[in-house]
């Protein structure tokens, strides 16, 4: 590894590394590499590699280089010099050792949040570089454990938290109960063939945060709206296959998404509070599958609450008093523009924002997506301290009154909270959904 | 049962007045229809004693504290699942099964519908009971539950040892495999997935990960020798008694057979293959080109495609004619032997052959209200619900289920009255 002044942290023990090196040989990597170069980048790659000008204009992009006191090795640049050109250069003779290092700065250096690409003259999407090394490492078999131990949920269970098939069904019956102890009526109906919306969720919902689905049939109940859940499997939107470079799965696991939907006949699928769920949905899973849009129409819940909020169907009764920050989640503004709904949304609700600085597209990433929180424990310090710039921008906020953070994705509101309790900031996160819930008229 | 109908297919409309019973209970479910129409049902709440279903006005003798997954079966039992004092079981026409599971779920029917088989958990071990005699063998997890189209044998993709999270090396060694009749497959893979019966039980085929990017299908528990890229679900030929499969190779999708590649072109997507009841013809939902769909028939594709959706392609009795679903602009339409139907629906539902095949009937769903479209005819019927047509055995008649203003309306009309009564 050259240029680097802060090392990586190789001291990081992760026996999917460790392990995942041990049989590989050189000849072996060099295969995998040609197959990958050869039979699937193609012109995109070429034309990035021969474009980019070593300029370094990317680098104030970049979260981790400011984080790190614009150490080069964590500018956008410098992890493709590190990574992708090192492995060209050597024409795909690379050790074991150099994969491993090459692996853990595409999985744990970069959130692949596309911020650079927009101060790229040309621009490059370091992000898709940083796909395609961790392709070539899903297929040399070299992974982060905690993250290899979701995909192969993801295989397993078709949901990323090895949520069986009957603890599915189970756990929402019980979120409908209890649910009916507020509002005697509601129901969360199953497999409802020809409802209009299929409501999805991601798989920490039903396994830790079940009180996210309750709020969520509460708010479809309220509104009027024709829903269904499945009761098979197929419920999950999210997709960590997408992050450790498992494309086959990845297509299995949207395959079944989009398959349930069109078995239970719905118009659209609602999905809830994921960002890169839905980048995976509404982007990358549906058009490795051949479908250059969702089949059936995604709807994020930033859209959905803005809908339900425009259209009358859910009344706000007492606005939210604590001043609101927002934190913009990469894969829904600078990936599905959401970020002025987004805003409506919290103007209907909330008595005061305060913007964060930059905003909007121009927002920093949080640190946890693009699969970085999913690599687990060993890396956790690491991707906090590789997120300082965040931590300033929500210390100003919280200085001019903000005292909740409103982050509209499950891996943003998860790394958020890390960095306020790392830095020591004081201030709470929130789903939009919390507030809306809390807030809104109920019979 | 309170009847209501002749149950003949003379021409004819019997109604059935559903409106007292949200009068009578404090909640009414999804109203589900017989398949002869003579009856509609629904999971209603009772209040305290919970929930019970009630079938044409009566309701079954014994309420249950939670009820779902209310369907008829092909045969006309009307099939709930239901729980007692933390219990589950499957309660057939308002008679439980003897055996009681920690749950139940995924329901299954045989084509006539005379066996139901169902998944269960009881104590965290997983397998599936079939007319109520469970499986001697049960599993740390179990998934894909299925049953061949005769009721003979049941299959399941199962987990044949406990894994803690975060092994992800044992996992890597095989801990998955097919299970037919409780009885796993001899040898394990990384994964397995969609299981498919020959349509005479006596063969399971599955859709297998030997390691992580190499897949194939294995037969009774012998994997191909071919492997690829990816693999999507199979089906065995009926009267080949081979196993088709789509397969990535070099970045698309090819048909294999038997392991071997079949068409002699591949698409960008390949999958929902059908074979016809004669066995003559091969068909599948294809994308030519990056995000245009159509049918392919014997690995032509139509000429006529759609850019969101093609789906549920399925051939006419006599194996004759060919239809699927088509969406296009956030409209769904249908298209036969490659002629997409000028009339287009916010939802259309699967396409329904006359026995001989000559004609198509489908219902639909537009801004929540429903109707039929025959051979691209409409009828807006505007019913707050409907189920799928059902020609009469001479395919002279429709039978037409549906409700309109409260009221479950089943009518027998001939083909040439559609749209009128
Ligand atoms: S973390 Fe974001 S800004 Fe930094 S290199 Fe990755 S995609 Fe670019
Ligand atoms: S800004 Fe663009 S051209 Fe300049 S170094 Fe970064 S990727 Fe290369």
């Amino acid at each position: 590894m050259t240029g680097s002044k802060t090392p990586p942290p190789a001291k990081t023990v992760d026996e999917g590394l460790e392990r995942g090196i041990a049989g590989l040989t050189e000849e072996r990597i060099r295969r995998i590499i040609r197959r990958v170069l050869a039979g699937e980048t193609g012109a995109r790659l070429k034309a990035y590699v021969d474009t980019c000008i070593h300029c370094g204009l990317c680098s104030e992009a970049c979260h981790f280089f400011l984080s790190r006191d614009r150490d080069p090795a964590y500018s956008p640049v410098g992890k493709v010099k590190q990574t992708l050109w090192e492995i060209l250069r050597r024409d795909g003779r690379v050790s074991p050792d150099f994969i491993k290092e090459a692996r853990i700065i595409a999985s744990t250096h970069c959130n692949l949040c596309k911020r650079c690409a927009m101060y790229c003259p040309f621009g490059i999407d370091v992000a898709y570089l940083m796909l395609v090394v961790r392709r070539i490492c899903h297929l040399l078999g070299v992974t982060p454990l905690y993250i290899q131990d979701t995909a192969h949920s993801h295989a397993a269970t078709l949901n990323q938290m090895w949520v069986k098939d009957d603890e599915w069904i189970d756990t929402l019956m019980w979120q409908e109960e209890e649910a009916r102890g507020e509002i005697p009526d509601l129901r969360i109906p199953l497999e409802k063939e020809g409802a209009d919306i299929l409501y999805s969720v991601i798989g920490p919902e039903p396994k830790f945060q079940a009180q996210l689905i309750y709020q969520a049939a509460v708010i479809l109940h309220v509104a009027g709206v024709d829903w269904t859940m499945p009761a098979t499997p197929g419920w999950d939107n999210s997709d960590m296959a997408m992050f450790v470079g498992d494309n086959e799965l990845m297509g299995r696991l949207k395959r079944a998404h989009f398959e349930t939907a069109a078995r239970l006949r719905v118009n659209r699928i609602v999905m809830g509070e994921c960002g890169h769920a839905f980048r995976s949905v509404y982007d990358v899973g549906n058009r490795w599958l051949g479908w250059s849009m969702p089949p059936i129409p995604i709807v994020h819940a930033i859209d959905f609450y803005h809908e339900l909020l425009e259209e009358g169907r859910i009344r706000v009764a007492r606005r939210f008093e604590e001043p609101v920050t927002l934190h913009d989640p990469c894969n829904v503004v600078r990936g599905g523009g959401l970020h002025e709904k987004a805003r409506a949304v919290i103007r209907r609700t909330c008595a005061q924002l305060i913007e964060m600085e930059p905003n909007r597209e121009h927002n920093y990433c949080c640190c946890a997506g693009g699969g970085v929180i999913n690599c687990g424990p060993p890396y956790k310090k690491h991707r906090v301290e590789s997120n300082r710039v965040k931590a300033e921008q929500i210390a100003a906020a919280k200085l001019k009154g903000a005292k909740v953070v409103i982050t509209p994705c499950h891996n943003c509101h998860s790394g958020i909270e890390d960095i306020i309790h790392h830095y020591e900031l004081g201030v709470e996160t929130r789903f939009l959904g919390d507030i809306l819930y809390q807030v809104m008229e109920k019979p | 049962m309170n009847r209501f109908t002749d149950g003949s297919w003379n021409p004819a409309i019997f109604d059935l007045p559903l409106s007292s019973w949200r009068e009578r209970f404090l909640g009414v479910e999804e109203i589900q229809a017989s398949p002869s129409g003579d009856a509609a049902a629904a999971i209603v709440r009772l209040g305290q004693e919970g929930f019970t279903v009630c079938v044409n006005g009566e309701t079954w003798p014994e309420p249950y504290e939670k009820l779902w997954h209310l369907r008829y079966a092909p045969d006309g039992r009307l099939v709930a699942l239901g729980s007692r004092e933390g219990e589950w079981t499957v309660v057939v026409n308002g008679v439980a099964w003897e055996n009681r599971f920690s749950f139940v779920w995924n329901p299954l029917f045989s084509d006539e519908g005379g066996r139901i088989a169902v998944a269960f958990q009881q104590d965290m071990a997983y397998g599936m009971a079939v007319d109520d005699v469970p499986w001697e063998e049960s599993f740390p997890n179990l998934t894909h539950p299925l049953l061949s189209p005769d009721g003979a044998s049941c299959a399941a993709v199962v987990q044949t040892e406990p894994l803690n999270e975060g092994d992800i090396f044992k996992y890597r060694q095989g801990i998955y495999t097919a299970a037919v009749g409780g009885r796993p497959w001899e040898r394990r893979f990384m994964n397995a997935w969609s299981p498919a019966f020959r349509p005479d039980g006596g063969s399971l085929a599955a859709a297998v990960r030997l390691g992580p990017s190499d897949y194939t299908i294995a037969v009774d528990a012998t994997p191909w020798e071919e492997t690829f890229a990816c693999v999507w679900d199979p089906l065995f030929h009926p009267q080949r008694r081979t196993v088709l499969a789509p397969v990535r190779r070099g970045g698309s999708w090819w048909l294999a057979e038997d392991g071997r590649i079949l068409w002699d072109r591949p698409f960008v997507q390949l999958w929902q293959q059908r074979v016809s009841a004669d066995g003559k013809r091969i068909a599948a939902v294809v994308a030519p080109s990056f995000g245009r769909w159509t049918v392919a028939v014997d690995g032509r594709p139509w000429k006529a495609d759609a850019g969101e959706m093609v789906s549920d392609p399925c051939f006419s009795p006599d194996g004759g004619r060919l239809a699927a679903r088509f969406k296009e602009a956030g409209r769904w339409t249908v298209a036969v032997d490659g002629r997409v139907w000028n009339q287009r629906r916010g939802m259309v539902f699967s396409p329904v052959f006359s026995p001989d095949g000559s004609r198509v009937c489908v219902r639909f769903k537009d801004k929540g209200r429903f109707g039929y479209l025959l051979d691209d005819r409409p009828w807006e019927l505007a019913a707050e619900a409907a189920w799928d047509p059902v020609f009469s055995p001479d395919g002279d008649r429709l039978l037409l289920r549906s409700l309109e203003q409260g009221v479950f309306r089943r009518r027998v009309l001939p083909l040439a009255d559609f749209g009128k009564v």
